[in-house]
């Protein structure tokens, strides 16, 4: 039986991925690997973060400005900053898309949540950018013993 | 309610760990949100900054601040669980033994890290 129906020939499908065509792009696979890919990232990102300011020395008692201004003098931390603010922005403005589609079912309410959500992410984006590249460690107007040790040497 | 008999996912380990998952990641969003302004005083004045992480310092923010790293270590190990989950290719067999994995981790992480940061926050430090 198996034998004689060896001779039977089937035409290739004229297009095999017709039905993959949409305008849409491949966004949401993007998305999903960049979820995994940052989410990685991140982890060494805000471990050492959360290491720096909350586990070395007094923790959060050292935090104040002359700490920041400490910090931000060296080039590492500054792009460390740089990359976590990014990151973590993109990936959590992205995961936060996800749920507002899971959860908002009128258009109206979807459109006016990711809305707000986009605006935020541009606003805390180019703030926090900014804020990294104009900061000025020893403002000239301030008390000293506010500032960095290093803001009195000369 | 009860669960449905021959449900594999919901109200499972595999379905709790998804709601934790998203419950965390939705806080951590949040808290950035503020984390970034709360930075960007340090481009008003030394003052400005000083007073406003003045308020992080005490007892209940020190509490909120756990809670954060709570937040955030669970979020990070299972982001990993959920990348070998889908990368691994035996991922999908072993998902609830990593949950297990990740929750045992997260317990020593947080062994670690609370007695150091309760005593910087209620040690007296300053
Ligand atoms: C309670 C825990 C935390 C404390 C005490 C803390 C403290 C600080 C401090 C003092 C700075 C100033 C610069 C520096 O030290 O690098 C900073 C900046 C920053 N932190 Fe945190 N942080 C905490 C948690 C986090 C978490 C969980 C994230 C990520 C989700 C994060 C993201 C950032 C970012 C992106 C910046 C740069 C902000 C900018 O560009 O203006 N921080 N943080
Ligand atoms: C610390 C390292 C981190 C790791 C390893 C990580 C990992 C992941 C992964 C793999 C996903 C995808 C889950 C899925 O598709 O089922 C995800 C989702 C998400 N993450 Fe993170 N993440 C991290 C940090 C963050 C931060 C800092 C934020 C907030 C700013 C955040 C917010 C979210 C949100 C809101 C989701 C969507 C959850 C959902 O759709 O259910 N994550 N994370």
């Amino acid at each position: 039986m198996a034998q004689a129906t060896s001779q039977v020939t089937v035409d290739a499908p004229r297009s095999p991925y017709d039905r993959r065509k949409t305008t849409r792009g491949n966004f949401e696979l993007y998305s999903w690997v960049f979820m995994r890919a940052s989410g990685v990232v991140l982890l060494v990102l805000i471990f050492g973060h959360l290491w720096m300011n909350l586990m070395v020395g007094e923790g959060v008692h050292a935090i104040d400005f002359g700490f920041v201004a400490g910090k931000w003098a060296s080039p590492l931390w500054q792009v460390w900053d740089l990359l976590m603010l990014w990151l973590a922005m993109i990936h959590g403005t992205n995961g936060v898309r996800t749920i507002i589609n899971d959860y908002a079912q009128r258009d109206g309410t979807r459109m006016v949540l990711k809305g707000l959500l986009y605006l935020a992410f541009v606003v805390v984006v180019v703030l926090g950018t900014l804020v990294i590249f104009t900061f000025d460690p020893c403002p000239t107007d301030a008390p000293a013993d506010l500032l960095a040790s290093f803001c009195s040497a000369n | 309610m009860p669960t449905p008999a021959g449900t594999l996912y919901r109200g499972r380990e595999g379905m709790w760990s998804w709601v934790a998952h998203r419950v965390t990641g939705v806080l951590i969003f949040f808290f950035l949100l503020v984390h970034v302004l709360d930075t960007a005083l340090v481009r008003v004045s030394p003052e400005a900054y000083n007073a406003v992480i003045g308020t992080y310092q005490t007892p209940i923010m020190g509490l909120g601040e756990a809670g954060l790293v709570a937040a955030i270590v669970f979020h990070a190990f299972n982001g990993v669980r959920v990348v070998l989950v889908d990368f691994w290719a035996k991922g999908p067999k072993y998902q609830k033994t990593m949950l297990w994995v990740v929750v045992g981790l997260f317990v020593v992480t947080m062994a670690g890290f609370l007695p150091r940061h309760l005593m910087n926050v209620f040690g007296g430090g300053h």
